[in-house]
């Protein structure tokens, strides 16, 4: 068991804990974090598979520092949207159901 | 030259974008419009270059991949590039007219815009898979912010279900990203179509959860759900942007990466899926446009069916010959091209509609047939390129797929187009019918500027035009592509 393996099981773990946060989850901050818990995921499987699999790799590390840079921009988006909809609105989650007729 | 030309041409909008978040509204409007005829005379420069050269790899920078950024200039990227800067420049301009100064927020449209199409350009040119992924939430963040220019509360909600839906998208494509890296060493695209000989089941599961995240991402029923609320409640020219140029983007990828992984992988299930979730696509989303009691939720359920025409590419070039292949990829693409032009048109004529009548309701049109025959003109010519009557972009696109289905004895494609066809027609029609309704004499309307209503027109003829040069428009994207570097 390496330590490129380690990082591989947790990055699998985190996008399954995150992928079922996101769907399952309808509160919007949760759900934004279960988005990041994803997106970490999915950033320890970027690093830690070619790792497992060829051994160290500084092209995978220069696309998570990109990757983290726009999950940032997003973060900080989704934040700002969900805060003002909070002030508007008073309610912390979408209503459901009543997509169809708007 | 072709150098100066990349670096303009990838360099204005970033520029622009910086310069107009500076600026007020109305000298943002004069910059911008400085800025997409620039933009346009690049993008036509290239393209002529590309015509005449054949297509190339560009390194950024004279940095090389995998560190550095590798751009593929083909036919197929240009005419994209192109079509951008037309689309964009259209909606730029009328946006320039249709918002309202006065308000303090519209000014975010102008760096939001530049931000959406750095992001468009970064698409149709990235040579490799992660660039794509960059490119792709560059234009999602700037889409976004669009969608919820004004703020009201349920724009936010429209904004947060398109961002959410966006997200998972742009991770499910991440992680197929991840996955074909460990598999292949390799993020360009040709080094992977090169690398997957023969079928392995990481490499196809990677193909699978991209094109799940991608199809999500260009609104593929039954992923289509944040499409609707997110066009019908931005404003016109951002609905035009978005329909017109931003759904196609992920779809763009999405056939990119299918063209180098599906055939080597033995992927036909998956092809088949896409086509039958496109075909749903048409006829539900053309059901529901016929249903919509707001005019601009008819035109956005309409591009949730003209997109489902896009996905039956999967299963007409999976498993057939070369040439029934190609046969459909050419009428995909004037399948794009031609949507873009008339969706653009047909939201932003719908927006000087819904200005005039001072009511996003389709009854609200009653007797806008006698008062004000110019938008509804452009909206009906649209619809023309829609429902797929000659000449327009529309028919010679449903037309190669036509044959492209019978050719590779996959006629039910066939009767998905014959449907598709007929609904939009109806739909259509419908705004017609309540357009022609006759209401007292006095003339109650707005009546917009005429260069507000000149520009729906113009994109409209493009549309129904394209029918009739799409010889040399699919001519460009047969290119030779040397696959030499060009570097500055």
């Amino acid at each position: 068991m390496t330590s490129a393996l380690l990082y591989v099981l947790a990055g699998a773990l985190l996008c399954g804990g995150g992928l079922a946060g996101c769907l399952l989850v309808r509160h919007l901050l949760r759900r934004l974090l279960a988005f990041n818990l994803l997106g970490s995921g999915v950033f320890l499987l970027l690093v830690g598979l070619p790792a497992h699999r060829h051994g160290s790799d500084p092209v995978t590390h220069a696309l998570v520092l990109t990757g983290i840079v726009v999950a940032v921009a997003a973060t900080a988006l989704a934040l700002v949207l969900i805060r003002r909809y909070f002030h508007l609105t008073g309610r912390v989650s979408l209503p459901t159901g009543r997509q169809e007729d708007r | 030259m072709s150098s100066l030309l990349m670096a303009g041409l990838l360099f204005t909008p970033l520029a622009w974008a910086v310069l107009c978040l500076l600026l007020a509204f109305r000298a943002a409007r004069l910059a911008s419009v400085i800025g997409m005829l620039l933009q346009m005379a690049l993008s036509l420069a290239l393209w002529a270059w590309v015509a005449e050269q054949g297509g190339f790899f560009y390194h950024l920078g004279g940095w090389a991949p995998p560190l550095g950024i590798g751009l593929r200039v083909d036919g197929l990227a240009v005419t994209f590039v192109l079509l951008t800067a037309l689309v964009g420049a259209a909606c730029g301009l009328h946006a320039g007219l249709y918002l309202d100064p006065s308000r303090p927020w519209q000014r975010y449209f102008w760096p939001l815009f530049w931000m959406l199409w750095a992001g468009l350009n970064a698409v149709w040119l990235a040579g490799d898979l992660f660039n794509l992924y960059v490119g792709l939430e560059l234009i999602t963040l700037a889409a976004v912010g669009l969608v919820v220019l004004g703020g009201a509360a349920p724009a936010l909600e429209a904004a947060l279900r398109y961002l959410f839906a966006a997200l998972i998208g742009s991770l499910a494509y991440l992680l197929g990203v991840a996955l074909l890296y460990a598999e292949f060493g390799s993020l360009s695209l040709v080094g992977v179509g090169e690398g997957a000989g023969s079928a392995s089941p990481a490499a196809s599961f990677a193909l699978l959860i991209m094109l799940f995240g991608l199809a999500v991402k260009a609104a593929l029923f039954p992923g289509h759900t944040w499409l609707p609320p997110a066009h019908g409640i931005a404003r016109a020219p951002v609905s035009a942007l978005l329909s017109g140029l931003v759904v196609k983007a992920a779809f763009y990828v999405a056939a990119r990466v299918w063209l180098e992984l599906g055939p080597a992988l033995e992927a036909a299930v998956v092809g088949v899926l896409l086509g039958v979730a496109g075909s749903a696509a048409v006829c539900w989303g053309s059901w529901q446009a016929l249903r919509q009691p707001q005019l601009k939720l008819v035109v956005a359920w309409s591009s949730v069916a003209q997109i489902g025409y896009l996905f039956l590419l999967f299963p007409l070039s999976h498993g057939v010959p070369e040439a029934v292949s190609l046969q459909a990829q050419q009428g995909v693409t004037l399948q794009v091209i031609s949507h873009a032009l008339a969706k653009s048109a047909m939201f932003l004529a719908a927006g000087n509609l819904i200005l005039s009548v001072r009511s996003k309701r389709v009854e609200a049109l009653a007797g806008v047939s006698r008062y004000l025959p110019l938008s509804l003109f452009s909206f009906g010519l649209a619809g023309v390129s829609l429902m797929g009557m000659p000449p327009s972009g529309g028919f010679a696109a449903k037309w190669l797929l036509l044959q492209a289905s019978l050719a590779s004895g996959q006629w039910w494609w066939a009767a998905v187009l014959l449907v598709g066809g007929l609904l939009a027609a109806a739909y259509v029609f419908r705004i017609y019918r309540a357009s022609f309704q006759e209401v007292e004499e006095s003339d109650p309307f707005y009546h917009p500027p005429r260069s507000l209503e000149i520009i729906p027109l113009v994109l409209a003829l493009l549309a129904l035009g394209l029918g009739l040069v799409a010889e040399p428009v699919l001519s460009v994207l047969g290119l030779p592509f040397g696959g030499e570097v060009l570097s500055p």
